[in-house]
């Protein structure tokens, strides 16, 4: 493709694609000027005037801080889960032929493959079969499915790249099958275990979905947004809460890219 | 003392015989090379020896001490990998000094041991850069010093100069054998390439199909090689067809003739044969020359200062009749 | 150097540790049980065995009486899926998420075009963050964004206003079918933030599909005669349809499984995902709600099936 750094793009394509872009990021930059707002009633535009004030309402709200502590415990321990059993699963795969693995792909994509409503009302029906009370635990549950294969993602490309002499080379100068995990496959892989867990915090901090089943009557902070959605009765702390949202989802991400910008595959690829 | 001894070793997978009831003993201090080409089995009895496989059926002992069933951590047996395996994630003494590590030595002494080895492989002050900071030659001299820290009682080489260029491979030859000759380990390698193993090894074993078809030292293998397989993979000898060899008067065998043991033109107590020439080509320290006799087509290397026939000439070739090596069957 | 002791067969390390290492080298397959049986067990009986229940229940039917479930096997529950209430449902999803999946191929296209073809060194990094920080972030706040926005008194109106274009929100919201009361309670406002959610997704797989075409194959084309848009037509658009179909395997099966974003943004006609949280909620009827939650995986299984034949799994 030599010429293309002669050439430039058409101005036509120029003009759709930064139109493409811009709209997938003004809404969210919308975002940001909304939290500022003094108007309480209504999402009236442009702002009548800008205050900080919300931030600190927002702030003394305990019904917030108690629904960011359910999300932030539940994307924890999710990912936590996700971690050892993406791992596992992709170090399985990518180390050894066996029949069965192309299965094995598909049964852990399939969670986030198939629509989360799905998902959802399988496992509730399951806790109401299995006659279990809705906890913290039932919606780690929920999580932790669908967080595994982005952490399997991340791992099976990883491994691939760990290849079998390695693993050859530490074993011949007399590391056993522990001391090899521990001194070799662990720092390899390492960087994108953190770049799959931080996309699996990502996704459990901001799944409502699958969630609205398995939550009971807690409310994570999604929810309490669900909640606002749908009856808006606090707009102003609303639009705090989003804005704070945007930021806590958006550094996992750029966190993710800078660990794996390097590797032949950039995490994230797909949600 | 015999350093590593196979008795009847096969290894399968599936319906594949890689090694197919192989028979072998190397000696202690030997330069063994395995040659053959690819999918010969070679590699995987190299594999064998360092544990990375199991034996299908077959004993191996190291030293007199049974192997199978030994994995690779617990052989003192050390490898040097085709692609060398270095560990991306670690300084170039860290990669030296690892296994040491694993086995509980001391930092200060590990460090040390690996200091020496680097400079044993003339890579002193290299210590502190990362693998990918390093030549292909160097990186090969890294996975020696590794393998060798250790004080393995056999070094296990695989195809350990396949990746270098023409001119750092025939020194890297030169300061192996030296290497071996000093430190008097023994050294098994495999190789692809016939001119390695002839240079190097004391003793070689050409593999072909699972199967050793040949064990003897490289003049052995080179002038008197044993199957029709040994004879056109070991340089590159004219195969004459049974018709052919009777009509010269050596009863009705295949033989094979070497290319550099023919001379333009007869003489006293020499074998001839007359042909017409179909190509000729130069190669800088000789000149090749095929010529059709009667439908068999025989190549002879003839020393440049020779004029080379033009193509279409009738020639006349001859050889001693002790360079013709007769053998029976395929 | 000499620090090891002269043996060639070393003694196992003592302890569990070593004799488990030996047992992983002498049978990897007990290594290969050990990694999979935690992940199988949580995703096969967690995971397939709430599925496979939740499909078995479509197969029962409800007492129209007591409301309570008959645990008998019956097609009955299929057969109300066709009724026209309910076909309805099935068939205005299938409408929304084929449009969607064309709105979003055509926007997404120049994006990924200029990102595979004229987009270097910082620009490169800047269009793929640009994609994914979308793509990642929260679900909700898009869509809370968007009610801002198609909200009667937000910023589109106040925009249109101002370009004294508001004549044209109003005949479009007169229309029949896409128009409504406001733009955030018609088809057209969950139209729009149906793409905007999930348009993203399909950037990357075209981007992954023209990244493979090598750039003279365009120059060939216009050497040979071919206009730009024959260019495009023959030669760009067919190697970048596996990427296209890749994409809208996520556009399609997201659109179809959603129930949030019709909810909110929408008029009160009811989609799939809607309909299966109705009757599994409010109405109890676990089998109906099973037999709405079989349609998106008989559709998506389909979906599946035709773009594996169009070999758009490369793309992903």
């Amino acid at each position: 493709m030599r010429s293309d750094r002669n050439t430039s793009a058409p101005l036509g394509l120029k003009i759709a694609a930064g139109a493409g872009l811009a709209f997938l990021h003004l809404p969210i930059l919308l975002i940001f000027l909304y939290a500022f707002t003094t108007e309480e009633k209504s999402y009236q535009f442009p702002p009548p005037g800008l205050t900080l004030k919300w931030f600190a309402v927002t702030w003394n709200r305990p019904d917030v801080w108690e629904a960011l502590g359910l999300s932030v415990r539940v994307a924890a321990i999710s990912t936590a889960i996700a971690l050892v059993l993406g791992t596992l699963c992709a170090a399985a795969v990518s180390r050894t032929k066996f029949f069965g693995r192309e299965t094995i792909s598909l049964l852990v994509i399939l969670p986030i493959a198939l629509p989360g409503i799905i998902t959802g009302i399988a496992l509730r029906s399951a806790f109401s079969f299995a006659e279990i009370p809705f906890s913290f635990w039932t919606i780690v549950l929920g999580h932790a499915t669908f967080c595994v294969v982005v952490v399997y993602n991340n791992a099976v490309a990883r491994f691939r790249r760990v290849s079998g002499s390695l693993i050859e080379a530490s074993m011949d100068l007399g590391a056993d099958s522990f001391q090899t995990f521990r001194y070799i496959i662990l720092p390899n892989i390492g960087t994108a275990l953190l770049a799959g867990g931080m996309l699996a915090f990502a996704l459990s901090f901001d799944e409502v979905i699958v969630t609205t089943f398995t939550a009971g009557q807690q409310s994570t902070l999604p929810i309490w947004m669900l909640e606002e959605l749908v009856r808006p009765r606090q707009r102003p702390v609303t639009n705090v809460v989003a804005m704070v949202v945007v930021i806590v989802t958006f550094l996992p991400i750029l966190g993710a890219y800078y660990l794996t910008r390097d590797g032949d595959q950039v995490a994230g690829g797909g949600k | 003392m015999t350093a590593v001894l196979f008795q009847q070793v096969s290894r399968h997978f599936g319906a594949v015989r890689a090694v197919d009831s192989v028979d072998l003993a190397i000696a202690e201090g030997e330069f063994f090379a395995m040659l053959g080409p690819s999918g010969s089995g070679k590699t995987t009895c190299l594999r064998l020896m360092a544990g990375f496989e199991q034996p299908t059926a077959g004993h191996i002992e190291i030293f007199g001490e049974t192997a199978e069933g030994v994995p690779p951590y617990r052989r003192n047996v050390n490898t040097v990998f085709q692609d060398y395996a270095l560990f991306p994630h670690l300084s170039i003494l860290e990669n030296v000094a690892y296994g040491l590590m694993v086995k509980g030595v001391g930092k200060a002494e590990r460090l040390k041991a690996a200091e020496e080895a680097l400079a044993m492989v003339k890579l002193p002050g290299y210590g502190t850069r990362r693998p990918g900071q390093l030549s292909g030659g160097q990186r090969q001299r890294v996975a020696l010093a590794r393998a060798l820290v250790n004080r393995p009682r056999v070094l296990l080489l695989d195809e350990p100069l396949g990746a270098l260029d023409l001119k750092l491979r025939e020194q890297m030859q030169e300061e192996l054998k030296a290497l071996q000759k000093s430190l008097g380990i023994t050294f098994v390698f495999v190789t692809h390439d016939q001119g390695e193993a002839l240079s190097m090894a004391d003793r070689i074993a050409v593999f072909n199909d699972g199967k050793i078809q040949q064990l003897g030292t490289p003049e052995e293998v080179y002038k008197r090689p044993a199957t029709r397989f040994v004879a056109d993979f070991v340089g590159s000898s004219n195969m004459l067809p049974p018709d052919f060899v009777e009509m010269l008067g050596f009863g009705r065998h295949h033989a094979s003739l070497r290319p550099e043991a023919i001379a333009l033109g007869d003489g006293p107590g020499r074998k001839h044969v007359s042909g017409r020439v179909t190509a000729a080509s130069f190669l800088g320290a000789a000149n090749r020359v095929t010529v059709d006799a009667n439908g068999t087509r025989i190549a002879a290397m003839l020393p440049a200062a020779v004029a080379v026939p033009a193509q279409g000439e009738m020639v006349t070739l001859s050889f001693l009749p002790e360079d013709l090596h007769t053998m029976d069957g395929a | 150097m000499s620090t090891v002791a002269d043996t060639s067969i070393l003694a196992r390390r003592g302890g569990l540790a070593g004799r488990l290492s030996d047992l992983f080298w002498r049978k990897p397959g007990i290594l290969l049980l050990l990694m999979l049986t935690p992940p199988l067990l949580w995703l096969g009986i967690i995971y397939l065995g709430s599925l496979i229940a939740l499909l078995l229940q479509s197969f029962f039917s409800i007492d129209d009486f007591s409301g309570l479930i008959n645990y008998e096997f019956t097609l009955s529950t299929y057969r109300q899926l066709l009724i026209p209430s309910n076909f309805d449902i099935i068939l205005r999803t299938v409408v929304m998420a084929v449009m969607v999946t064309l709105a979003s191929a055509v926007i997404a296209f120049p994006i990924a075009y200029y990102a595979a073809r004229y987009a270097r060194g910082k620009w490169k990094v800047i269009f793929y963050l640009g994609v994914m920080l979308p793509l990642w972030s929260s679900y909700l706040v898009k869509i809370y964004a968007w009610k801002l926005i198609l909200a009667k008194e937000g910023i589109l109106t106040w925009f249109l206003a101002k370009l004294h274009l508001l004549w044209l929100l109003d005949a479009w919201l007169a229309l029949p079918v896409v128009g409504g009361s406001s733009l955030s309670i018609s088809y057209t406002g969950t139209f729009i933030v149906f793409i905007y959610v999930w348009m993203p997704f399909m950037i990357l797989p075209i981007q992954a599909a023209l990244e493979r075409v090598p750039g003279n194959l365009i120059e060939a084309s216009a050497d040979l005669g071919g206009n730009p848009a024959q260019t495009f037509r023959f030669v760009l658009f067919p190697l970048a349809l596996p990427g296209i179909i890749a994409g809208s395997i996520f556009t399609f099966s997201l659109t179809l499984g959603d129930y949030i974003i019709p909810q909110i943004i929408g008029s009160s006609r009811l989609f799939i995902g809607q309909a299966v949280y109705a009757q599994q909620g409010t109405a109890g009827n676990i089998p109906l709600a099973a037999a709405f939650s079989v349609v998106p995986i008989v559709i998506m299984g389909l979906y599946l099936w035709m773009a594996k034949r169009q070999g758009a799994f490369d793309a992903l």
